[in-house]
């Protein structure tokens, strides 16, 4: 009966590992009882969960996206210059972003879709290409002072005694916009369509081709916002913020259920991904643990999920 | 239906390497053109020194990696965990000089050994737990680098060590060693896919495993023996690694490794589809992609627009060996042609 | 009386590819309700003739007419939308997503901007009510069997309103009640007044459901007539282009070696597997070809990969001269001198980037081990017998096997078996979806690999070609052998009564 579960939803086993790692947490440590602790995994990782939201829609239409860290600090570091050396107003400029890495990822898409050539090797290239330009623009990190602009990053929303920072607003408000996308659109289940079987959604007279492109730009304006994050986060642009992002970001969808092959997954299950990944920071963060500790950790979270996967699917068979 | 025999087969030494070659024969020209001393090489100290000799000796690493990545994905596989095996074996060869006074020959065999083991590990993970390659491999990457950091607790060992250091600064025939460890790789791989059935039997589980699973092909055997050969071609760039330092950098040894090494693969005309494999193509993919970056370091532009450049070099190469512009190139030829 | 305006009229098609010209100047029609079978072997044309209708292809020359208006599709969903839909025989839907969800991708209900999953189940419901389907439709597509699956896909194709339906060789993975149960479907949707193209290898089939048949041969069109108007026999010489018949006679072989009664060289005794085929006994003895004979979904796949250790058996065992035999993999059976041409040679036969030589010394070749590779002389001397012996239609041997026909890289596959010189060899359904004239060479090689003293199992849903080329039957119905027949009683009609009471003729009547 659990199998018929797990296979049903991945997102069940994800948020079960989930609810037990808390809960094993917290007796170790009484601290994550406390809202904050757990309001806390939010706001640390929201630039990962917003990009893993974009790569998640990527990865369930069977392609893959390795330049969503590059993005980041390309994001970050163009927003740097247009606020603090540009002078442009802090909304223009995170729109002009935005617009800017839509526009880069609707580039690989159309490349991905028009030259049929394999996503791994079209988005590697825009990795370099935005690593590459964001080091053009600045190699150093360049610190944003505007007021507005840091004003916005240091906001709460008060909602009784919990404070929710605005980055953790926008966290919640990416992922649910993925998650509708995912469900409520045409576009959405094209996505699942194509990654479930390429040929017949094709044969089917789906819209695969535009499809392709739509969701490269779906990820690239996730990266790109997931960089203004970064930048307001830390009042500042880097071009190599995000350097080994993009495999955090793939494991923390794999961890959340969704299938690297395509056509199995959801947005949620990625957001309960991040969350682990958090915890598991937090936990070596707690154990005073040497970081690298926490690297092993997520390897065998990762091995340890992909073992479950592999055997409800394959008692299925 | 009458049907004139296709040449859509690619043969062995034919088409796929024409391009790689000339891309490579391209880059080298502009350099010789445009760089100054680009193809002078001096002898000091029984030693051949200039940019050619450069571009052979850092681009070493590369080919090796690119070595075992080929034959990776010729099983319709990847490595993406080479990198974190290349700072696990400099880490392993690092420690074991430093904290045991290891004998550079133990310490040799020892390294290569860890790093088979990391081969083995994820090709048990694939072949074994019928894992997907790019999933299995990924969980060594995000743990290796942690397990190298384990070894050397952190810190970059540095160590002093004349054998260990002639891996990668000492030389022989005038050229570095390192150059003489890729040569005899490549021909010892070679020789092992042409003289043995390894090389049938690989290309056969990638095109099509269950098929050649059900003709008897041991496809367990194929999928260990490949990821275990990648993993030991990654010790192998290791030691080079650590031996250019004299130390263990666990961050940054091999960064990029693993892109760079499926990069190369991919230019040399092996498809990320598995098949047939050309190893010759990937040694020449290696050689394109550490020719760029030198080219961009020896000329006027700066060092930062590298990726940039690079970005752009894969994306051309995917573009010439898609099918789309095969068959393009192929319609401009024949159009002068037959009717 | 003027003749009504057909549903579909396609005159003086023109394709060419490079180096092939694969239509040449085709007429084609089909009437709204009325069912045409489109026949031809493989090559014919006829899959090039249906592309260029549905889209896929743009024709060099001709016309399209459908309802007298010229029709040109620029897509397979163009085509769809304009009422011509094509069901393919690996059912082209997404098995991850629901049924419900198949039934209406693209064009799923709306409200508000965003999907209507509540009116979309009912929709989806109402769809496959309408084709008498029961079935749960929230539940993946990839939980149902096949013959379900192209159900969802014709009432697909019918709910965007498909005025012409193709249904591309629905009937291959169908067992008999399912095969009946699409044709009452037809013949209702043919009543409705919707033109089918039904495209197909089985005769049987073409003279029970088809109203007027079509014949392509080599790209051109042989003619049209209607079904009662053509004898099977005239059919097969059209397709042909032949007079005489090239089906062999051996029966009177096989008679001789049933009186050589030679003892079993391999024994398998309750030899099972759950879910696959309950546990038998069977015996296999040199110079016999035993036929496997059953409806498909009987089990005969799954016993012919239990004795090739393609699937691992849970009970029973096995013995080879005696000695006990353990057949855990394909390997284990190789050891033990067995050869398997698989059912579906495309994924589970061909190694397709390789040439023709690399395909046929491969299982000699794995059969040696890595370490003694033959030399390539060898393999070149290999390679060329068995393309002459068996008339391997290939340029060189190196040639790409994917650039072959279906039946020659059939040939090649058997090859590679023979190549490794085995004691028993098991064709799973080695004549399907091929060709007439390389069907007879493949049924004559059998019967002469058993003279030579091999041992050849061969698995068969056509009931003629078991019957003609076996000395002895195993019959197998619902994932059981229930049967044995010998010599006399190896026909048609002996084997359809056995499967069909369910017993052997010396049995007690089971329920």
């Amino acid at each position: 009966m659990i199998r018929r579960l797990l296979l049903r939803s991945p997102v069940v086993a994800t948020l079960g590992v989930f609810v037990l790692l808390y809960a094993v947490s917290a007796i170790r440590y009484p601290a994550f009882t406390r809202p904050n602790v757990f309001l806390n995994l939010f706001s640390d990782h929201a630039a990962l969960g917003i990009a893993a939201v974009g790569i998640t829609l990527v990865i369930i239409s069977g392609g893959i996206d390795l330049s969503v860290g590059a993005m980041i600090g390309f994001t970050s570091v163009v927003l740097a210059v247009l606020i603090e050396q540009n002078h442009l107003h802090p909304m223009l400029a995170v729109l002009v972003v935005l617009l800017i890495g839509t526009a880069l990822g609707t580039g690989m898409g159309w490349i991905i879709r028009t030259f049929a050539l394999p996503p791994f090797l079209v988005t590697l290239a825009g990795m370099f290409f935005a690593r590459g330009m964001g080091l053009v623009v600045s190699l150093k990190s360049l610190s944003i002072t505007d007021e507005r602009f840091t004003a916005f990053g240091a906001w709460e929303a008060s909602i009784g005694s919990l404070r929710i920072p605005s980055v953790s607003l926008v966290f919640l408000a990416v992922v649910a916009l993925g998650a509708w996308l995912g469900r409520y659109t045409r576009f959405g289940r094209n996505v699942y369509a194509i990654g479930g079987s390429e040929d017949s959604a094709v044969l089917m007279g789906l819209p695969v081709g535009a499809t392709k492109i739509r969701v490269y730009a779906f990820s690239a304006f996730c990266s790109a916002l997931a960089g203004v994050i970064f930048a307001l986060k830390g009042s500042s642009g880097y071009a190599h913020a995000g350097a080994g992002l993009e495999m955090d970001a793939i494991a923390a969808t794999v961890v959340g259920g969704t299938l690297l092959s395509g056509g199995v997954g959801a947005v949620p299950g990625t957001l309960i991904g991040v969350l682990i990944f958090g915890v598991i920071q937090t936990l070596v963060l707690f154990e005073n643990l040497n970081s690298w500790w926490g690297r092993i950790a997520i390897g065998l979270l990762l091995l340890m999920f992909v073992l479950v996967q592999r055997i409800v699917t394959r008692r299925a068979a | 239906m009458s049907r004139q025999p296709e040449t859509k087969q690619k043969q062995r030494g034919g088409i796929p390497l024409f391009w790689p070659l000339a891309a490579l024969a391209l880059l080298l020209l502009y350099n010789a053109v445009f760089t100054q001393d680009f193809l002078t090489l001096t002898i000091r100290n029984g030693q051949l020194y200039g940019s050619l000799v450069d571009i052979l000796n850092r681009g070493a690493p590369i080919m090796l990696v690119a070595i075992g990545m080929t034959l990776v994905i010729s099983t319709r596989g990847v490595d993406l965990s080479v990198g974190a095996v290349i700072a696990i074996s400099g880490a392993i060869a690092a420690w074991l000089i430093v904290a045991h006074d290891t004998p550079p020959a133990l310490v040799i065999l020892l390294t290569l050994l860890g790093a088979a083991l990391c081969g083995i590990w994820n090709g048990a993970l694939v072949a074994f737990l019928d894992i997907q390659p790019i999933v299995a491999t990924l969980i060594l990457m995000v743990a290796g680098r942690g397990i190298a950091q384990l070894i050397t607790q952190g810190q970059i060992l540095t160590f002093r060590d004349p054998v260990i250091n002639f891996i990668a600064g000492g030389s022989l025939f005038y050229l570095p060693f390192s150059v003489t460890i890729v040569v005899v790789t490549l021909a010892l791989t070679a020789v092992l896919m042409r003289w043995t059935a390894l090389g049938l039997f690989i290309e056969s589980v990638g095109a099509n495993e269950p098929a050649a699973r059900l003709a008897g092909v041991n496809t367990t055997f194929v999928k260990v023996f490949v990821y275990t050969f990648c993993g030991i071609c990654a010790g192998i760039a290791g030691l080079i690694a650590v031996s250019n330092i004299s130390g263990a950098d666990s961050n940054n040894a091999g960064l990029n490794a693993e892109l760079d090494g499926i990069l190369a693969t991919v230019i040399g005309g092996t498809s990320l589809n598995g098949g047939r494999f050309f190893l010759v193509g990937s040694i020449v993919g290696a050689l394109i992609i550490q020719t760029l970056t030198t080219t961009i370091l020896s000329s006027d532009v700066p060092p930062h627009y590298t990726l940039v450049v690079k970005s752009v070099v894969v994306l051309a190469v995917c573009l010439l060996q898609s099918d789309a512009m095969q068959a393009s190139i192929r319609r401009l030829a024949t159009k002068g042609g037959a009717a | 009386m003027p003749e009504p305006t057909p549903l579909l009229k396609m005159t003086g098609i023109q394709k060419r590819f490079p180096g092939v010209v694969a239509l040449n100047n085709v007429d084609f029609r089909v009437n709204a309700g009325e069912i045409h079978a489109l026949m031809g072997q493989n090559g014919a044309g006829k899959s090039t003739l249906i592309k260029v209708l549905t889209g896929v292809h743009t024709r060099d020359a001709g016309e399209i007419l459908v309802d007298g208006k010229p029709f040109s599709a620029r897509s397979p969903g163009h085509a769809q939308e304009l009422g011509v839909s094509t069901v393919y025989q690996e059912v082209n839907l997404i098995p991850s997503l629901s049924v419900a969800e198949n039934l209406f991708l693209g064009r799923q209900p709306l409200r508000l901007g965003q999907l209507d999953w509540g009116t979309l189940t009912k929709r989806a419901e109402t769809a496959v009510q309408r084709l008498d389907l029961n079935i749960d439709v929230s539940r993946r597509l990839s939980t149902y069997p096949i013959a379900i699956q192209q159900m969802v896909a014709i009432a697909r194709a019918l709910d965007v309103s498909a005025r012409l339906l193709i249904l591309d060789e629905p009937t291959s993975s169908l067992d008999a009640a399912e095969v009946s149960r699409l044709f009452t479907l037809m013949r209702r949707l043919k009543a409705d007044g919707i033109g089918i193209i039904f495209i197909t290898h089985f005769l049987g089939q073409v003279y029970e459901i088809s109203d007027r048949i079509t014949v392509l041969r080599n790209g051109g069109l042989v003619g049209e007539w209607p079904t009662a108007d053509l004898p099977p026999m005239r059919l097969v010489e059209q397709m042909l282009g032949l007079d005489a018949s090239q089906l062999p006679e051996h029966k009177q072989k096989t008679q001789r070696l049933i009186e050589e009664r030679r003892k079993p060289f391999f024994r398998a005794a309750g030899l099972g597997r759950k879910g696959a085929v309950e546990p038998f006994d069977l015996e296999v003895r040199e110079g016999e070809v035993l036929g496997l004979a059953g409806l498909l979904g009987s089990g005969r796949t799954e016993v012919a990969r239990l004795l090739f250790g393609a699937d691992r058996a849970d009970s029973g065992t096995c013995e080879v001269d005696g000695r006990s035999l353990r057949l855990a993999s394909p390997r284990d059976a190789i050891r033990a001198r067995f050869a398997f041409c698989p059912e579906d040679r495309k994924t589970e036969g061909l190694i397709p980037q390789l040439s023709v030589r690399e395909n046929i010394v491969l299982a000699l070749q794995a059969a040696r081990g890595w370490y003694r590779r033959l030399s390539r002389k060898h393999q070149n001397e290999l390679a060329d017998r068995f393309i002459h012996s068996m008339q391997i239609a290939t340029p060189d041997a190196e040639q790409a096997v994917n650039n072959l026909s279906g039946g020659n890289q059939q040939k090649v596959i058997v090859a590679r078996w023979l190549a490794s010189d085995p004691r028993l060899l098991i064709l799973d359904e080695p004549t399907r979806g091929i060709d007439v004239g390389s069907k007879a060479e493949i049924q004559r090689l059998a019967m002469e690999l058993a003279e030579a003293g091999k041992a050849v199992l061969l698995i068969s849903s056509e009931l003629e070609e078991i019957s003609r080329c076996s000395t002895r039957v195993a019959v197998l119905r619902d994932r059981k052998m229930i049967a044995e027949l010998d010599g006399g009683e190896v026909s048609e009609q002996e084997i359809m009564q056995t499967i069909a009471s369910g017993h052997g003729s010396g049995d007690e009547p089971t329920a």
